[in-house]
């Protein structure tokens, strides 16, 4: 399996027009309106380009092959030619603005977090991350949970045995499908980015603000990411689960957290929300 | 001819420094311009005063209207919203609490610094009253809530029915000179 | 002009002997010599981190170095690249080059030439050196974006520091440039009749001019942020982290039009001198090189379209950005139409000029898929950044630097190089170039970011590819450094015109080019 994967991957490293053969080498199947959009602008750029390649490059190789010294190719003296220079710059701005017109719609939708079914507060901290529920009060924290020794250090090598291995945590963020879900994002101390590739997701969170985009999975699973900003020595060990439920499910899981939560507020919650940094 | 060049050479080059000398005072110039558009366009909020609101009530309309709380890195403090959501009309003048409990163990002084969501929204949003409009000072232990008193303008863009307003409040002891 | 030359430096005709003679030196081809050995140092300086990097990627887990010294690697790599090996390359090249291009006897501000030259050192050694202090070399990544940054300890007070000396010696560089240029070209030769090669460092110098004070700026409120308890960049005190990087990048994209210029004006030489036709569209190029140096100042926001602007700036930076694709494809357009209809031969500097138009557009087609907004923000960060970045700076300055090299090695050394290990170099480059980047696109697509130490395991088979190809290409540029030592210390006496084909007021002097050249003005015609 592993094998195949690395000729594939070789054939498609030569013949971009493989790339598009299967997931592992493009986007990762979009599960969102709006990144099923991105998908779509990437596969027209895409071609766009491949057609460009074509057509330049190929006229480039038939003259580097035709017109070689060694086959005898005497040296042409032309060195301008107005109608042939404002051809090929008209050209490129009516391609341009046949990709401008889609994108522009896509970057439009991607903006409008309005009437959202329901808003989740996101923080990013060095280095794993907070989610607030803001309308059905749950609230977690969601860290790496590989296991240290998988990963080893530079003097002992680690075992890779899970399969996510760097991309699992101990708290999922728990999202009903079909639902709009807007998202508020924030940071505690550095930049971060809260990056998942098929919700079509990937925003800064920042020391002080709040921005805001939004989601909606349309199918059940497990979607995954990662921190996209560099946020110091862990950057690479804060991964994001998102996991789209039936709405049903979700009300459960809701209940069960607000179950837990309630519980774990009993005694502790002076003793839990102390500053470890107090004398 | 030969003295001309070396003083036409430093002419020139006494121009470029003074373009680069320009460049870099543009460089610097930046930053108020750059609060300034994000004034205008309500991404930041840098002077934090008083407003006043403009008085007309618009009772067709809905606007939700989000609170949420956020500490800065070292604040291990409680910093919670009392009314995440409420619902206004544009032009009423509402009153919503944040809750600190200070149960770090010794005095800090800190700044709140709010932020919108859609950043487009700031400037109809308008606080008569804010605790973020000065520092605050906490005793160790203490727990105090404040208040934020706003209107939504009835000007405010009909295609934005949510705002969400963030503080996040920022340790600022060292700098403010008190000892905690 | 014998006397102004007199004033402006010892009048000593032939180069003096011994190697002190370099701390003092005034002469525009011993301060070009100079910066291109720097630059090859820093090259394989700033290339031995890139392989500590693709060695711990070499596999998921953590294998060689901890991620803190991980992003230090990554972070002063950048920096080592872009200020010390790519751009005082393209400043050694202009010194050696502008003044016989245009007919010069030197540089016009001969001793600040050699200070511009030996401020280097210094940063330099303050970046690396910076590995060696306590907590390390700064490893915020080369954007230095607070409040990261801040973060950091005193190497990012020495990294800040670096940047600035090397700020100002690309300024005082630049000063230089200009000014040769302006004012001192063979008379006869008006401004549309100058050397590509000359009109692409003159739009790059201004460039220069416009944007290093900008970072000095930037940097220098980064400092006080850290130390003296300002918030340009602090939310707590009315700052805003964003705010750093527009500045940052209304920097860093001229920035990179400024490492990518003095190329394209190579590339016009190397292609017109092997199809043995002048180049196509001179004025277009013209035009073309002055358009994307102007469009360069309003793109900036295309490397923030995560950051949360609202849809209008998004929708600006997108349209600009796509818009200097334009002006790009014209230059790409020009070189084939050079092409056509020549007489080719494929002399290694030809053949890196060739690698150069493919692959450097393979880079301007990321590069357009990067422009559009939605999609890049689902590879922002990720190692299609990566990839893109290196097709446009490796295949593409580098590329020419090293065409570049090879084309008028013959003229600085007098020797003709070895053309087959030529040939060599250029096809184990070419080939473990792409070998080591082109899987870098499938990374980024299927969503690995960049900056990490440690990955996903289904990540693997492409970073080994990589991280192969990584090793092939670092160490396929050791026979670059033979071929440049071989062909210094001997070899095929060449011509004072060394290609038939090459044109220009450098090929009528001989070679090596003596010490002093120019002294009176030649004509031009
Ligand atoms: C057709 C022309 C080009 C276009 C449309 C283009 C577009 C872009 C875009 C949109 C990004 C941002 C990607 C991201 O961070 O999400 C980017 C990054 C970058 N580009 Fe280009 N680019 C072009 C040419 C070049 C050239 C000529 C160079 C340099 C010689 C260059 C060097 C870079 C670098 C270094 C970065 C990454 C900076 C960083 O984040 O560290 N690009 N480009
Ligand atoms: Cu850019």
């Amino acid at each position: 399996m592993k094998k195949l994967r690395v000729i594939a991957g070789a054939i498609a490293a030569s013949l971009p027009a493989l790339a598009l053969a299967g997931y592992d080498v493009n986007i990762p199947a979009p599960k969102t309106p709006i990144s099923m959009q991105i998908y779509g602008l990437h596969m027209e750029i895409l071609w766009v380009c491949l057609a460009i390649f074509v057509v330049v490059f190929g006229v480039m190789f038939y003259s580097l092959f035709a017109h070689r010294k060694s086959k005898g190719a005497v040296a042409a003296n032309f060195h301008e030619n107005h109608l042939v220079e404002v051809i090929w710059t008209l050209i490129p701005f009516v391609i341009l603005a046949v990709i401008a017109f889609p994108a522009t719609r896509t970057v439009l939708a991607m903006k409008d977090a309005s009437n959202p079914d329901m808003t989740i507060k996101v923080t990013a901290y060095q280095w794993k991350w907070q989610y607030d529920y803001l309308n059905d009060g749950v609230k977690l924290y969601a860290t790496l949970s590989t296991p240290r020794d998988q990963i080893g250090s530079p003097e002992e090598h680690g075992k890779i045995t899970n399969e996510h291995y760097l991309l699992e945590t101990d708290n999922n963020v728990v999202v009903p499908v079909g639902k709009k879900i807007r998202l508020l994002i924030t940071a505690n101390d550095v930049i971060h980015g809260w990056y998942v590739p098929q919700l079509g997701v990937n925003q800064y969170g920042i020391p002080g603000f709040i921005k805001d985009t939004w989601f909606q999975a349309n199918e059940a699973g497990i979607y995954r990411g990662q921190c996209s900003q560099i946020c110091g020595k862990e950057h690479g060990y804060m991964p994001i689960v998102v996991e789209a439920k039936s709405p049903e499910d979700y009300a459960a899981w809701v209940k069960e957290q607000k179950a837990k939560q309630a519980e774990a507020a009993q005694p502790a919650d002076k003793v839990s929300m102390a500053d470890t940094t107090a004398r | 001819m030969n003295a001309s060049l070396a003083d036409r050479n430093a002419l020139l080059a006494r121009k470029l420094i003074i373009i680069a000398c320009v460049m870099g005072c543009f460089g610097l110039a930046l930053v108020p311009f750059y609060r300034q558009i994000c004034e205008a366009t309500g991404i930041s909020q840098s002077r934090v005063v008083a407003q006043t609101a403009s008085g007309s009530i618009d009772p067709t309309r809905d606007v939700t209207v989000e609170f949420v709380a956020s500490n800065s890195n070292g604040l291990g403090w409680t910093f919670e919203a009392l009314n995440p959501i409420v619902q206004v009309h544009p032009g009423v003048v509402t009153t919503v609490r944040y809750r600190v409990v200070n149960n770090t163990g010794r005095k800090v002084i800190a700044q709140a610094v709010p932020s919108y969501a859609p950043s487009l929204a700031a400037p109809y949003f308008k606080k008569l009253k804010c605790f973020c409009f000065d520092q605050q000072t906490f005793a160790p232990g203490e727990a105090r809530d404040m208040q934020v008193v706003f209107v939504v303008e009835p000007d405010l863009p009909t295609d934005i029915s949510r705002i969400s307003l963030s503080y996040t409040f920022f340790d600022i002891t060292a700098e403010a000179g008190g000892k905690g | 002009m014998e006397a102004a030359h007199a004033h402006a430096h010892d009048d000593h005709h032939h180069a003096p002997a011994g190697i002190g003679r370099y701390f003092t030196t005034t002469n525009h081809k011993d301060i070009g010599s100079m910066y291109m050995w720097f630059s090859l140092i820093m090259f394989f300086v700033g290339g031995f981190m890139a392989l500590v990097i693709r060695a711990e990627l070499f596999q998921p887990g953590i294998q060689i170095v901890n991620p803190d010294v991980f992003n230090q690697l990554t972070t002063i790599h950048a920096l080592v690249m872009i200020f010390g090996a790519v751009m005082p390359a393209f400043v050694g090249y202009a010194n050696w080059q502008i003044p016989l291009m245009v007919g010069a006897s030197d540089m016009a501000f001969a001793r600040m030439n050699n200070w511009s030259f030996w401020l280097m050192p210094p940063a330099a050694a303050l970046l690396v050196g910076s590995f060696l202090v306590p907590g390390g070399a700064a490893g915020s990544g080369w954007t230095l974006y607070p409040p990261l940054s801040i973060q950091g300890g005193i190497s990012v007070d020495m990294t800040i520091l670096a940047v600035h000396i090397m700020g100002a010696s690309s300024i005082m560089g630049s000063i230089n440039i200009i000014t040769t240029i302006l004012n001192m070209r063979a008379p006869g030769m008006t401004l549309m009749r100058m050397p590509m090669f000359v009109w692409t460092w003159l739009i790059t110098a201004y460039l220069l001019i416009a944007v290093m004070p900008v970072l000095a700026g930037a940097v220098t409120m980064l400092l006080t942020d850290r130390h003296f308890g300002t918030h340009f960049f602090n939310a707590a005190g009315g700052g805003d982290p964003t705010m750093f990087m527009h500045i940052f990048w209304f920097f860093g994209h001229p920035e990179v039009y400024i490492m990518i210029l003095p190329a394209f004006g190579i590339i016009s030489h190397i292609i017109p001198t092997f199809a043995r036709k002048p180049l196509f569209g001179y004025a277009s190029m013209v035009y073309a090189t002055a358009s994307i140096a102007l469009l360069s100042f309003i793109v900036w926001g295309h490397h923030m379209f995560t950051v949360g602007m609202p849809a209008a700036g998004n929708l600006f930076f997108m349209y600009a950005t796509m818009l200097i694709a334009v002006p790009t494809g014209v230059k790409v357009f020009n070189w084939i139409a050079t092409l056509w209809k020549g007489s080719i031969t494929f002399e290694t500097p030809m053949l890196f000029a060739i690698g150069f138009v493919s692959l450097f557009t393979i880079g301007g087609f990321s590069g357009l898929v990067l422009a559009v907004t939605p999609v890049d923000i689902t590879l922002h960060n990720t190692y299609y950044v990566v990839a893109h970045f290196h097709y446009v700076l490796f295949s593409g300055a580098i590329f020419s630097i090293m065409g570049g090299a090879y084309y008028w090695l013959p003229k600085w050394t007098g020797h003709m190089y070895d053309e087959t290990l030529g040939k060599v170099h250029f096809w184990l480059t070419a080939i473990s170039f792409n070998i080591t980047f082109f899987p870098q696109h499938f990374l980024g697509l299927a969503g690995m970011p960049r900056r990490i130490p440690d990955y996903a395991p289904q990540f693997t088979e492409f970073n080994q590819i990589s991280s192969i190809g990584a090793f092939l290409l670092g160490f396929s540029q050791l026979l670059f450094l033979y071929v440049v030592i071989k062909c210094i210390r001997g070899g095929v006496k060449a011509e004072a015109k060394a290609w038939e084909g090459a044109e220009g007021l450098e090929w009528t002097v001989p070679s090596p080019a003596p010490y002093h050249t120019f002294e009176t003005p030649p004509a031009f015609h």
